[in-house]
């Protein structure tokens, strides 16, 4: 196999040894954190694949985030299935929400693609609540004790250990970052690029170009759900605030200041996003302003995002 | 069980909520239809109208009536100064870009909702209605206050489509939303239309917010349920038509009034969401096909 873009590749790894050492170094406090950095990277790098490389812009993918959430937390909560298994069946369930949904919202463009990604997105939360009876709405689901471990090749792993929930992350961190390396720096990565930069093109050459953005949906809408999965397996709670629009615009911000269109930008995005989040909510509810300026002013003067801007100025390997 | 008496509250209801509706989706259809963009901050000029009611109440001595005038007219103009200044310091630098107006509008709805979760606080706060008068019916007793909110409705739709047609301000918008270089090399400011259009749209929203705060109450995140309703009507009345925009909002209002009486108002919600997303993916040409130039 012929690997595209070395240098990117050498960087991916040099991260993944890096992400690894961090839990020789930190304190159990900001293991916790990195292991929410990691999943939400994840999720924020699903929406990248569709976001930056293709140039969709998803309003709704908690949709496909929650769909993870639930399809693995209920079959936990209420057959008591196996933790690997749920988080597979999770997987499932977002791969089989995006493709339907693909299917539909694909029919539109820019603008109108918004609007029906938001919509179906709100009447997936909307539809989590109406039937709380069964998903616990916005109170949730806590998933019982019995489900906060699993035993894997002889090996019990304990959902409650600091350590154990770190390695996880960092593990299918791993395999996602190497798994969209191959994707987005290979031949199909550069038809997602001609989408974005001239569908029209892109299709007088011989693309069926709906079937390239179908993939692309297919594949974002899955990674996010995967993210979605873990997280709710791993912090054992399912609850409708996952499909929540916000869920949506957090992967949307995320992405933006890492940097679309740039593999690793999503991880930066989400560390600095979250580390600020975190300072900052002593002051109650004070992010949801910060969400809101920093939307604005990433549109207004920084729309490459930090690593896009880097890649602009100085490393065109960077993407 | 006698139903008729639930079908009258309900058509009473609807007819209430269509007109308010009406008023704030003409002012995303206007925006839409001149601009192009969507403003998904809409619902929270919906709200500042709202809460600048109670403001005006609160400040205001004297008889309710009289707040309420000055919140007519202050609100409203108060709105269109904030949507005013968000289109000069933030939609004309981005040059009016679709998604980045959406991506944009979306952080302008954050940072109002949270300044007046801030300064106005989470609570629910009701204010008097302008005059109170019962009328009496066999079944229940009805609010005059909420035909007053039909009539006023009416009367400023009416003043809003004779101001479009027949007024040179009017004019300029309408050949703007024609053809925007046509419109440029005639010696339109496309720019000031665009500046005007988004603050008229948003000050229809405003006075929304204040007919409505009598009926219900103030509250910062009261502007959600009309922004997508104004998407519904918007999207089905087909975008940038305003009489039929002006036919959507009255069908809509009618039986969201209807449904939430017989149905829960999280079914209806649900039902009107997957409206707009399926009319979109299934009838774009009449919608937003005309947004890919």
């Amino acid at each position: 196999m012929v690997l595209h873009n070395k240098k990117l590749a050498a960087l991916c790894l040099a991260v993944l040894v890096l992400l690894f050492a961090l839990q020789f170094v930190l304190s159990s406090y900001m293991i916790l954190a990195a292991t929410r950095i990691l999943i939400l990277a994840v999720f924020a790098m699903g929406y990248n694949m569709l976001m930056g490389y293709t140039g969709l812009l998803s309003l709704g993918h908690a949709m496909f985030f929650a769909a993870g959430v639930y399809a693995s937390g209920m079959v936990t909560y209420y057959f008591g299935v196996s933790l690997p298994l749920a988080f597979l069946i999770g997987i499932l369930g977002a791969f089989a929400a995006s493709l339907i949904i693909g299917l539909l919202v694909l029919r539109t463009q820019t603008v109108s693609f918004m609007i029906v990604t938001l919509m179906f997105a709100q009447a997936a939360y909307l539809t989590t609540l109406y039937f709380s009876r069964y998903t616990g709405g916005d109170q949730g689901l806590t998933l019982p004790t019995s489900a906060r471990s699993f035993r894997l090749f002889g090996q019990i792993l304990d959902m409650t250990s600091d350590l154990t929930r770190y390695n996880i992350a960092f593990a299918v961190f791993a395999v996602t970052l190497i798994g969209l390396y191959l994707i987005t720096q290979g031949p199909i990565g550069r038809l997602f690029v001609a989408v974005r930069e001239n569908e029209d093109r892109t299709r007088m050459l011989g693309f069926d170009t709906y079937r390239i953005k179908l993939v692309a949906f297919t594949v974002s809408g899955t990674v996010s759900g995967m993210a979605g999965a873990l997280y709710g397996l791993m912090f054992g709670f399912v609850g409708s605030s996952f499909a929540a629009f916000q869920t949506s615009i957090e992967a949307l911000l995320y992405t933006l200041i890492g940097g679309p269109g740039t593999l690793l930008g999503p991880l930066l995005g989400t560390t600095v996003m979250t580390m600020l989040i975190d300072r900052l909510s002593g002051l109650t509810t004070a992010y949801l302003v910060v969400i809101g300026v920093l939307l604005i002013v990433v549109t207004l003067w920084f729309p490459a995002g930090i690593l896009g801007t880097i890649r602009n100025r100085w490393l065109p390997w960077l993407k | 069980m006698n139903i008729a008496p639930y079908l009258l509250l309900a058509t009473l209801e609807g007819l209430v909520q269509a007109s308010v509706l009406m008023l704030t989706a003409l002012g995303l259809s206007l925006v839409f239809g001149v601009m192009r963009v969507v403003n998904v901050a809409h619902g929270e000029f919906f709200m500042l109208g709202a809460v600048g009611a109670w403001i005006c109440a609160t400040l205001i001595p004297g008889p309710p009536a009289v707040a309420f005038v000055a919140a007519l007219v202050l609100a409203p103009l108060f709105v269109g100064a904030i949507a005013w200044a968000a289109d000069w310091a933030i939609l004309k630098r981005i040059d009016y870009n679709p998604e980045a107006t959406i991506v944009a509008t979306i952080g302008l709805m954050y940072i109002i909702q949270q300044t007046t979760l801030w300064s106005f606080g989470p609570n629910a706060q009701a204010v008097d209605a302008p005059f109170y008068y019962t009328l009496r019916f066999p079944w229940f007793g009805y609010s005059t206050y909420k035909f007053f909110i039909i009539g006023a409705a009416v009367v400023l739709v009416g003043g809003l489509l004779y101001f479009l047609r027949h007024s040179k301000v009017g004019l300029v918008m309408r050949a703007t939303q024609f053809d925007r270089e046509t419109a440029q090399n005639f010696g339109i400011s496309v720019g000031r239309v665009y500046s005007i259009v988004f603050a008229v749209g948003a000050m229809l929203a405003a006075i929304g917010g204040v007919l409505v705060v009598p009926a219900q109450q103030a509250h910062y995140l009261m502007g959600h349920d009309p922004l997508l309703l104004s998407f519904v009507v918007v999207i089905v009345g087909g975008l940038g038509s305003i009489p039929g925009t002006i036919a959507a909002a009255i069908l809509i209002g009618m039986s969201d009034g209807l449904l939430s009486v017989f149905f829960s108002p999280t079914l209806a919600k649900i039902f009107s969401t997957l409206l707009v997303a399926l009319v979109l993916v299934f009838k774009p040409e009449g919608l937003f096909g005309k947004a890919g130039r």
